[in-house]
């Protein structure tokens, strides 16, 4: 076996470049790096004395020749208070955040990674705290010990320990019980070395997180303890209390009272937005940009459309079919020209390995690719001679599920948790047919008893998670079966569910498509499942087909030198002692495919020809085609 | 369903008890003589120790916590030093305006903040997403006693729309449309911080559910759009807000403190600020309690909304 | 059989249990029940069944992840069980494990050369050169050139990963190896490059395996002996080719029957009676009784036992061996 090489080192984004591209969070980070900086240079800035007292000077307006800001009742100066208030704000919210930090992440810690009894008591204790309302306890707190900045300081801290302690115990929770851990502790590490060297790494981006999205709340409830006179104490000030003695000439001299305000919003909406930028870095969901919201149809942005269906007998039928996913910069072609098409009532396979665009073809034909980041960017779906790709959404939506039906892969994740699964058959079929509740029910009902559930009647009022595997899988094909559809797209539909359970959906499906006439395409990487059910498979690679022809036909002698190496390197049952031939290499990606054909890099057949051009498949008669210059079947001229 | 909400119900009385708990040894924790405290720095030894005696400050702390425990559940919150009548009489005539205050404040700010996150969701990346979400940026960043401060001088002093104070009218007040016209500016106050945390909140639940499988499944079923957003993808969304929705009362409660010191509301918050000046701390002790235990009745409440839609929960 | 590496008897593990504050007993989970096997040393012995049968459970108990409630676990002359309480890294240093899904299984913050020098630095005490040298041995029994030591996880594809993991279990070179669906979460492709690996390792370390999997297939492939599991308990044992030829106990031939051949229609009924028994309220008798074609009067109340011989099954109405 060949030394496999290492990929070319793959670019690595530093956070802070990650960072930099949001320009909210730039300026977030522009006004707290300013604040601070001026609050650091208070000292040595040309300030008046912040606690001298003037009394001829009492409530000058901003703009005061020698006060920009003017002065406050006590005739002091607004502009050098406010600087030296903000440093004190700072100094506490930010003494806040590391104290709360430190003992909440120590206890989320130690909680999530010893679970049980410890866990229990910790957390029991953690809720009795959260019990009470969050600015109460602080002021419970700050009665006992008395007014002041630093006890507010502590009570501050301490109503925030929970809510770090909650989030990083959850997260905690997750991480000791991943495969990780678990090797670590193979590894010969022992459990204080695997929190501090395998779990803390993992944790400290939502620490970070948390600290930076609670900073700006302990600025501000220390400035409202301050404003109610319980934190700093005269004559020292911070952003609170000046807003607190602002308040007494509220009505005389509003400004006292609006400059410390504003400068407490600016901050904070600073430390926010800084807040939300660091956390859109270190969010791995949020960095890859899947928090997009998909549409309800997939945008359709191709040039020249097909004008007229290549097989007009078809139910459905694809021609040239490209989608696209752009993410960042990249443009990946996940599907690059698929041709396929069904006859009614006939069952054809579509296989590959993941990324292959096997469920991104199927997923295409009514628009449920999710956009962004995907789209249609060429050819056309033909059902019954109209194409789906030029229709108008409202006609669109009509015929998913009454025309074309569906069947997911993951039958918990597929059905809604929240309602039984009588509501979402008979959502299903009132979607289409103006049935009365009771009928709808009752059609349900005989759609249960037909993918032979026991009981239907009192399984309509299931919810998905009571039912087993299999179960929702035949719920699943029921609510498919809803409106009598023309085709049915199944999307490895037994590929989650054991291999008994698979062999009785298989049956069951085969005798339902028979029943009703329905066509099926069926997308599956495993060629047994291909054998069970289809009558014509095609073979995906890297986004295109390269092999199609009757199943039997294609399995016994594969054309492809790729269908070939993937029959021959699955061990088939029966046949322990065949010699596994692996298939070296990895497919392309789809967002840099090579010239010519895609497999080229993997095959023991390639010559130059292979990589000169693209390849287009190659009718060999009995239905059958393959993309491929020199196929398997043929003599191997030339070749050494 | 029903044994659910019964398990549920009982296991609030363990924390009820954690809550007297907490509180009874918070205020223990106080340092310095209680007796010298009421009776002032120029008491007798002699005075000091009957005092002692009659509070019971002689005894031991559990025992002082079960005898305590016992007046309370009797209704016996002590007695107001500072105002000299009975801490439960003075928490439960101030407790009613809190609830008015804080329960407005709540239902607004539900209202809003889900529809505002529904509709920011739904237009993702578009001028009212952008426009929501920057007026939640304000609204988190604001502090809300400096707001209320605004809110007094823009429509009560220089538009005179709003009473700038109190809760009634002192002249001919005391009706509904009076008690509203009070209500408007503090309950608007209250409510803007939690309204910007669940519009925030639930945007990111439905961008997060929108994702989701069954929301395919109910698209390739051929649902209208707007029943895809508000019967499948809305409805999973709110299971993970409502507890937010929970948390949000304890925030309201506790701002409480802050609006109602500047719209002097006579509500718990108004009376807590001034009880925690004059070291009035039996009646600090009662208005926490009393407070705590509402939060937890809303919490709750919370509870048992979110049992309600998630089966799974049950 | 040679002489036994790993034999394990009676072993079991509970879920759950115990009792509430106010003595109500709590639910149970019986996750493993009575399992009785022997590895011999050098042969690969293949555990199959189905997602819930106990499989997981048992290969976690044999490197001492989990700890049996019942029973024992001998590695050699030693007690496994109490080994792995006691002097965990002694245990860790005779018996790894490779996890199902590599990439999870590799912390994502960490460099394939720290996650690689854990087990060296802890287990067998290398440093310096001596380490260097290790690593790069390591490396080169896996078939991943050396410049892979400085990446991170996220960088590999899924058979890279799983390379990286088997790296991982060979450093303290270890005489037995828990396989753990060590390829059911890669590409069919990329399967058959770590399964060769497996089988080129094992000759040339003479390393004894233990491969659970689902795939029936792979399992005929790979194992020397066979035991499937249904419910947390073996209903049948013996070697590959007995239990792939000549299947005993009902539920092992329903799994044959089950898997998609290609060129074979399937032939098994299509109705729903595969739910398994309540696992908090275990029926007595055989708990494949519901589903099962033979079932008698008798299976409802009795427990059929694991009969003797090389070639054993849990069924009141199995046939002998050599007729089956």
């Amino acid at each position: 076996m060949a030394v496999a090489s290492a990929p070319p080192k793959a670019r690595r984004t530093t956070p802070w470049s990650l960072l930099a591209r949001n320009q909210l969070a730039v300026a977030g980070l522009a006004v707290v790096v300013a604040v601070c900086l001026i609050a650091l240079a208070a000292p040595i800035l040309p300030l008046a004395d912040p606690d001298a007292t003037a009394p001829a000077n009492r409530l000058l307006p901003p703009g005061t020749p020698g006060h920009p800001l003017g002065t406050d009742a006590l005739g002091r100066d607004l502009m050098s208070r406010l600087i030296w208030g903000a440093r004190v704000s700072i100094a506490v919210g930010l003494s806040a955040t590391l104290i709360a930090a430190f003992f909440g992440s120590l206890i989320g810690l130690v909680a999530g990674y010893a679970g049980g009894r410890v866990d229990n008591w910790l957390m029991r204790g953690i809720d009795m705290v959260m019990a009470f309302p969050y600015i109460l306890l602080a002021l419970a707190i700050v009665a006992v010990l008395g007014p002041g900045l630093l006890n507010a300081l502590y009570a501050i801290a301490i109503v925030n320990v929970p809510f770090f302690a909650r989030n990083i115990r959850g997260i905690t929770l997750g991480l000791a019980r991943r495969e990780f851990v678990d090797a670590a502790r193979l590894s010969g590490k022992g459990h204080a070395r695997i929190v501090l060297t395998e779990v803390l790494p993992n944790v400290l981006p939502v620490i970070v997180i948390t600290m930076s999205t609670t900073v700006g709340w302990m600025i501000l409830e220390t400035a409202g303890l301050s404003f109610l006179g319980l934190g700093a104490q005269p004559p020292q000030a911070d952003l609170g209390s000046m807003l607190g003695e602002g308040r007494r000439v509220l009505f005389t001299d509003p400004h006292v009272s609006i400059v410390p305000g504003l400068a407490i919003l600016v901050l904070v909406m600073g430390i926010n937005l800084l807040g939300d930028g660091i956390r859109d870095v270190l969010d791995p969901r949020l960095k890859s940009g899947a928090l997009s919201r998909p549409v309800a149809r997939t945008a359709v942005l191709r040039g020249a459309a097909p004008e007229a269906p290549a097989h007009p007998g078809a139910v459905l039928e694809l021609q040239g079919l490209e989608t696209q996913f752009h993410v960042g910069g990249s443009v990946y072609r996940a599907v690059g020209g698929v041709d396929l098409h069904l006859q009614p009532g006939e069952c054809v396979g579509l296989v590959g390995e993941s990324g292959s665009g096997k469920s991104v073809t199927a997923m295409s034909v009514m628009g449920l690719v999710p956009t962004p980041p995907g789209r249609i960017a060429g050819g056309a779906a033909w059902l019954e001679g109209t194409d789906m790709f030029a229709m108008t959404d409202e006609d669109v939506r009509l015929r998913r599920g009454r025309d074309v039906a569906h069947v997911f892969q993951d039958p918990l994740g597929t059905l809604h948790p929240l309602y039984t699964v009588g509501d979402q058959i008979v959502e299903a079929i009132q979607a289409h047919a103006p049935l009365p509740r009771r009928d709808a029910e009752a059609k349900a009902r005989d759609l249960l008893a037909l993918v032979r559930i026991p009981n239907p009647g009192e399984r309509m009022a299931a919810y998905p998670h009571e039912l087993s595997g299999g179960m929702r899988q035949r719920v699943c094909i029921a609510m498919a079966l809803a409106n009598d559809p023309k085709v049915l797209i199944a999307d490895e539909p037994t590929t989650a569910l054991d291999v008994t359970v698979q062999a009785q959906v298989l049956t069951l499906m085969d005798r339902l498509r028979r029943d009703r006439d329905s066509a099926i395409l069926f997308i599956t990487h495993d060629f047994g499942v291909v054998s069970a059910i289809c009558d014509r498979v095609a073979v995906m690679y890297a986004g295109r087909i390269v092999e199609t022809g009757p199943t039997e036909a294609v399995l016994a002698a594969p054309a492809h030198p790729y269908t070939d190496r993937l029959i021959a390197c699955v061990p088939v049952l029966g046949d322990p002692d065949r010699r596994l031939d692996a298939i070296e290499g990895r497919p392309p990606v789809v967002n840099a495919l090579p010239r010519g054909c895609a497999f080229a890099d993997r095959c023991p057949r390639v010559r130059d020809d292979c990589r000169a051009a693209d390849i287009a498949l190659i009718d060999r008669g009995n239905g059958r085609a393959v993309r491929c210059l020199f196929p398997v079947d043929a003599p191997e001229t030339g070749h050494d | 369903m029903m044994a659910y909400i019964a398990r549920r119900l009982l296991a609030v009385i363990p924390v009820l008890f954690g809550l007297t708990l907490i509180v009874f040894f918070i205020m223990a924790l106080i340092p310095g003589d209680p007796a010298t405290a009421i009776l002032g720095s120029y008491a007798t030894p002699e005075n000091v120790e009957r005092l002692n005696r009659q509070l019971g400050l002689d005894r031991s702390l559990p025992e002082q916590y079960l005898i305590w425990l016992g007046n309370l559940m009797q209704g016996d919150l002590g007695r107001s030093y500072s105002l000299n009548r009975p801490v439960l009489d003075e928490v439960t005539e101030r407790f009613g305006a809190t609830l008015i205050l804080a329960g407005t404040s709540l239902l607004l700010c539900s209202i809003l903040g889900l529809l505002a996150g529904v509709v920011s969701a739904v237009r993702q990346y578009g001028l009212t997403d952008k426009i929501v979400t920057f007026a939640v940026l304000i609204g988190i960043s604001t502090p809300s006693f400096w707001l209320g401060l605004l809110l007094i001088l823009v429509f009560a002093v220089q538009w005179r729309l709003f009473p700038a104070s109190g809760m009634y009218a002192i002249y001919g007040g005391g009706d509904l449309p009076d008690l509203l016209r009070h209500l408007f500016l503090p309950a608007v106050t209250l409510s803007v911080v939690a309204t910007g945390v669940i519009a925030r909140l639930t945007r990111t639940a439905m961008l997060e559910v929108l994702r989701q499988d069954y929301i395919r499944t109910a698209r390739a079923k051929g649902l209208h759009e707007s029943r895809v957003i508000w019967r499948h993808a809305f409805k999973a969304a709110l299971v993970g807000v409502i507890p937010v929705i929970g948390i949000q009362a304890g925030f309201v409660l506790g701002g409480a403190v802050y609006i109602e010191t500047v719209f002097q509301w006579p509500g718990i918050g108004s009376m807590l600020v001034t009880a925690i000046s004059t070291r009035d701390l039996l009646l600090v002790q009662g208005g926490v309690l009393v407070v705590a235990a509402a939060y937890v009745l809303f919490n709750l409440l919370a509870d048992v909304a979110q049992t309600l839609l998630d089966p799974r929960l049950r | 059989m040679t002489e036994p590496l790993v034999t394990m008897d009676g072993v079991g593990r509970v879920f759950g249990g115990g009792k509430t504050l106010f003595g109500k007993p709590l639910p149970a989970v019986h996750a493993v029940q009575d399992v009785s096997l022997q590895v011999g040393q050098g042969e690969t012995l293949g555990i199959v069944g189905e997602s819930g049968c106990g499989k997981s459970t048992l290969a976690r108990m044999l490197v001492g992840l989990d700890t049996p409630t019942g029973g024992t676990i001998r590695l050699g002359d030693t007690d496994l069980v109490a080994e792995g309480r006691r002097d965990p890294a002694r245990l860790a240093r005779r018996a790894q494990y490779v996890f199902q899904d590599p990439i999870a299984s590799l912390n994502p913050r960490k460099t394939i050369r720290t996650i690689l020098e854990a087990p060296l630095r802890h287990l067998v005490g290398l440093s310096g050169d001596a380490r260097e040298a290790r690593l790069e041995a390591l490396m080169a029994q896996v078939n991943l050139a050396p410049e892979f030591l400085d990446r991170y996880p996220h960088e590999f594809s899924g058979g890279q990963a799983q390379r990286i993991g088997i790296a991982r279990a060979l450093a303290p070179d270890p005489a037995l190896l828990v396989l753990d669906e060590p390829v059911s979460a890669l590409d069919v492709s990329v399967q058959a490059q770590v399964l060769n690996l497996l089988s080129d390792l094992k000759a040339r370390l003479g390393l004894t395996y233990v491969f659970i999997s689902h795939d029936l297939s792979v399992v005929e492939t790979v194992c020397d002996r066979v035991a499937v599991m249904y419910f947390g308990r073996v209903v049948e044992v013996g070697p590959v080719d007995a239990i792939f030829n000549r299947p005993r106990h009902p539920y092992t031939r329903l799994l044959l029957d089950s898997v998609p051949v290609p060129g074979r229609k399937p032939n098994v009924p299509e109705d729903a009676n595969t739910e398994l028994p309540d696992p908090y309220d275990p029926p007595p008798g055989c708990a494949f009784r519901a589903r099962c074609p033979w079932a008698v009067a008798r299976c409802a109340t009795d427990r059929p036992a694991l009969d003797a011989g090389p070639h054993a099954a849990a069924c009141w109405e199995a046939p002998p061996p050599e007729a089956a």
